[in-house]
């Protein structure tokens, strides 16, 4: 189990080392995209060593127990964020922030319209479920 | 008793926060079942009682990190706090459809580029409405609509006035939270239930833990891939923030 466990934080180390790396080189004072990077390499950790056949059960248990815990810890992070500091900034900081995010989720409804169509369990408007061959045969295993 | 209580709850943080925030998720589960017949996510009421809880620590100490301002609570904030926040999301990553990615990639690269120009034009124009004239308050103010570490990078880079900055942090955090409490309501009217969609939110919305947040109350299938684009929101803000950005501000409004 902790050698799941530790594919993860050696996973994360190097995405977060490439990510401030990448800021260095850009010159900015942030991360960039140190969880991508870090997920990139968990995922290519996964498939070779899957390939390789060492992968078992008691492994993939190490990484998915902190998937699984991933819920717990935002609920956590939602009770330690500056609240007071964001409903007390006054009518600027509310306007701003909503307008900001209105403006973002008309995009998402029109960028998400383009993307390919995923290849699993569809629903349609009507709520029931589309199942293309690939993902009939996924159901089946 | 004060001693007792310090060295059960105060010394053993993290595993106390484990404790509340297990029982957190029972009775947010039960209200989804019960009160709202499983029509609201028990993650999400988790969430929405969490930023309440989060204000009354702030009020009642005045600090800013919420409920871990409060000695019991302290362990709220290594548990919720950005290492294993990450580490978490990052597990996340590990059954994720890897064609789906591939296919999906055009998509989340766009939906960065718009979603740090987006709410960069549209924060700034509030800024203008709200009476900025000078092309570094507006800059910053519209960072601020990025994230809550943009807004401060680039104003400090710039020079803004302290309050300025203040203001473009206020505004990043009120982002994070109303994303968090929006994202499951308007789930369905825009369509965010494939995996290209969560990517397209993930890029346009940027805030790390508001993305993750909002995923998680809407469906914790998408969160590996909205909180992939997110994580590439900030640095690309704070690239574009102090230079592209305040340029065509500053052409603007001199």
């Amino acid at each position: 189990m902790i050698y799941g466990v530790a594919l993860l934080a050696v996973s994360m180390l190097i995405g977060i080392l490439v990510g401030e790396v990448l800021g260095i080189v850009i010159g900015v004072s942030a991360n960039v995209g140190g969880v991508g990077i870090a997920m990139v390499f968990l995922i290519g950790g996964r498939v070779l060593l899957e390939r390789a056949g060492l992968m078992d059960e008691k492994m993939r248990f190490g990484v998915l127990f902190w998937a699984g815990i991933y819920i717990p810890i935002v609920v956590a992070m939602a009770a330690t964020q500056n609240v007071v500091a964001a409903v007390t900034g006054g009518p600027l900081v509310i306007v701003t922030a909503l307008v900001s995010i209105l403006v973002s989720f008309a995009t998402v409804a029109v960028l998400g319209r383009m993307a390919p169509e995923p290849q699993g369990i569809l629903r349609d408007d009507d709520g029931a479920e589309i199942l293309d061959d690939r993902s009939r045969k996924e159901g089946a295993r | 008793m004060n001693d007792l209580m310090d060295s059960v709850f105060v010394d053993h943080g993290l595993i106390t926060a484990f404790a509340l925030v297990g029982l957190l998720m029972i009775v947010s589960n039960l209200a989804a079942d019960k009160l709202f017949a499983g029509r609201i996510h028990g993650s999400a009421i988790a969430i929405v009682v969490g930023l309440i809880l989060a204000y009354a620590g702030g009020v009642a100490s005045g600090g800013e990190d919420g409920i871990a301002d409060i000695a019991l609570f302290s362990g709220m904030g290594l548990l919720g706090g950005s290492m294993l926040r990450d580490f978490a999301i990052v597990a996340t990553a590990f059954e994720v459809n890897v064609a789906e990615v591939r296919r999906s990639g055009l998509i989340g690269v766009i939906a960065l580029g718009l979603g740090v120009v987006l709410p960069f034009v549209a924060g700034a124009a509030c800024a203008v409405a709200f009476g900025y004239t000078d092309a570094v308050s507006i800059t910053t103010i519209g960072a601020g609509a990025l994230t809550y570490i943009v807004g401060p990078v680039t104003g400090t880079a710039l020079g803004a006035d302290s309050t300025v900055i203040a203001l473009s942090v206020a505004t990043g955090v009120m982002k994070s939270v109303s994303v968090m409490v929006i994202t499951p309501l308007v789930a369905g009217p825009i369509g965010l239930r494939t995996p290209a969609s969560a990517m397209a939110f993930g890029g346009l919305m940027g805030t790390t833990s508001g993305v993750a947040a909002g995923l998680a109350a809407t469906d914790p299938k998408l969160v590996p891939y909205g909180a992939m684009t997110a994580t590439f929101h900030t640095g690309l803000g704070c690239l574009l923030g102090p230079s592209v950005l305040f340029l065509a501000v500053r052409a603007i409004f001199g």
